[in-house]
């Protein structure tokens, strides 16, 4: 019975890794609902903010914020946000092509490019494919802070009004649905005011203390709020993507193993056929 | 029947509170506001402290602590902008610091030496937490 044991351990460590797979998948599962509801959640801030600017670019048009400013372009700014941890198909790999892709656009015309990176496999992957890299966020885990992220958030902000970077963009993974994540590149930066017809008629507000310190805060709040909703939304996607790749992985162990019993039935029933006509051809030998 | 407001706390993280009020009384950078049907619109920033609403048809007022943020008066809306985090320009500075260090770090090879500016950070927010919590102390009159 030629290899009968190999296939036999083969078997054993190829059904222990499935147990794995098959546990991360419902753990990612679990995890996936709870990324979705902390996705939901900070929705209204963001949205309340917009609304917030939006009326203060309205009621003062006379001032208007260097935030909201279109400049020439001589340098931009990416955050991209990935995830701290593999296993999850090609979830990071598909951004980091669109980032690259994107990247080209503005290399190709001679603008410069300063990258955030949020994310240990951002910074991993940075890493080995070059780029000017002036802030990273890294081990933010299941649940992350809008305090972790403010550090990164404010390199790029500082950036912007010291007139580094001229465009800053902010590319993140979208949750769609359960199967699939597209990558996605947006502008953050110049921020372009909503105008609403029904705002039209002149009213102000009483700024205390400042309307232009004011705005700087709420516009640091704004941009920051954009980024922790990516980073929540990458979370979301990542635990999708785990779910399906482990799924997947689950599924492929499965099919290795069948074949591998198989070939390891054929081999047990040639061994014995082979036993059984050598019995029988020496008991034919004696009589 | 009282006249109401509609009044929304929301931070980053989450929403904490939506409904009608009678008043909203917060802590404003150039003092304390209480805020009724028909205030004049009004944009403020926060200090950390204590806003207390009045909840439409209950006796006892509400208390939430904000660490900051932004307060907005519309026409029967206020809205206030919460912060989750405690921000004080040096905390951010350094937290800008850590986030750069933290490129050069990821750059260059990881290693496993006592985390200077982690520590550091740490510290500029433990004493803010500190600063926050003297100063509610102060406002209850404790």
């Amino acid at each position: 019975m030629a290899g009968g044991k190999e296939i036999r351990t083969q078997i054993g460590s190829i059904k222990s890794t499935q147990k794995i797979t098959s546990a991360m998948e419902m753990v990612a599962a679990s995890k996936m609902r709870k990324a979705q509801e902390r996705m939901q959640l900070g929705k209204p801030y963001s949205q309340r903010i917009r609304q917030v600017i939006g009326h203060v670019a309205n009621a003062t048009p006379e001032y208007k914020h260097k935030f909201m400013q279109e400049r020439d372009v001589k340098r931009v700014g990416f955050i991209i946000v990935s995830s701290d941890r593999g296993l999850c198909g090609g979830l990071n790999i598909n951004l980091f092509k669109a980032s690259i892709k994107a990247m080209k656009q503005w290399h190709d015309s001679n603008v410069e490019i300063d990258l955030c990176l949020v994310g240990a496999k951002a910074a991993a992957f940075f890493k080995s494919y070059g780029g000017n890299v002036i802030a990273a966020i890294r081990d933010l885990g299941e649940t992350p802070d809008v305090a972790d992220l403010i550090g990164g958030v404010k390199v790029m902000l500082d950036g912007f009004s010291e007139g580094k970077i001229d465009k800053l963009f902010l590319v993140g993974n979208e949750f769609i649905n359960t199967m699939t994540q597209n990558p996605g590149v947006s502008q953050l930066l110049p921020l372009e005011a909503e105008q609403s017809e029904d705002m039209k008629h002149h009213w102000d507000y009483i700024y205390e203390p400042d309307a232009r310190d004011l705005l700087d805060g709420l516009f640091a709040r704004y941009i920051e709020s954009q980024v922790y909703q990516a980073v929540v939304e990458n979370g979301a996607c990542e635990q999708a993507a785990r779910m399906l790749a482990m799924k997947n992985a689950t599924d492929n162990a499965g099919d290795l193993i069948d074949g591998l019993e198989l070939i390891y039935n054929k081999a047990r029933q040639a061994s014995i056929t082979q036993e059984l006509s050598e019995i029988v051809s020496g008991a034919s030998a004696i009589s | 029947m009282a006249m109401t407001i509609h009044c929304d706390i929301v931070s980053a993280e989450q929403e904490i509170f939506s409904g009608l009020v009678e008043v909203v009384i917060a802590t404003g950078a150039l003092g304390d506001l209480g805020i009724y049907y028909g205030h004049a619109p009004l944009l403020t920033s926060l200090i950390p402290g204590p806003v207390r609403l009045r909840v439409e048809g209950e006796e006892e007022e509400q208390v939430y602590y904000v660490s900051g943020g932004y307060l907005e008066v519309q026409p029967g809306v206020v809205s206030i902008l919460a912060d989750t985090a405690l921000r004080a320009g040096d905390v951010d500075e350094a937290a800008a610091l850590e986030a750069q260090k933290e490129a050069e770090q990821a750059l260059a090879n990881q290693s496993a030496d006592f985390d200077y500016t982690r520590a550091a950070t740490q510290l500029a927010e433990a004493a803010a937490q500190l600063r926050t919590l003297q100063q509610i102390r102060k406002k209850l009159g404790q």
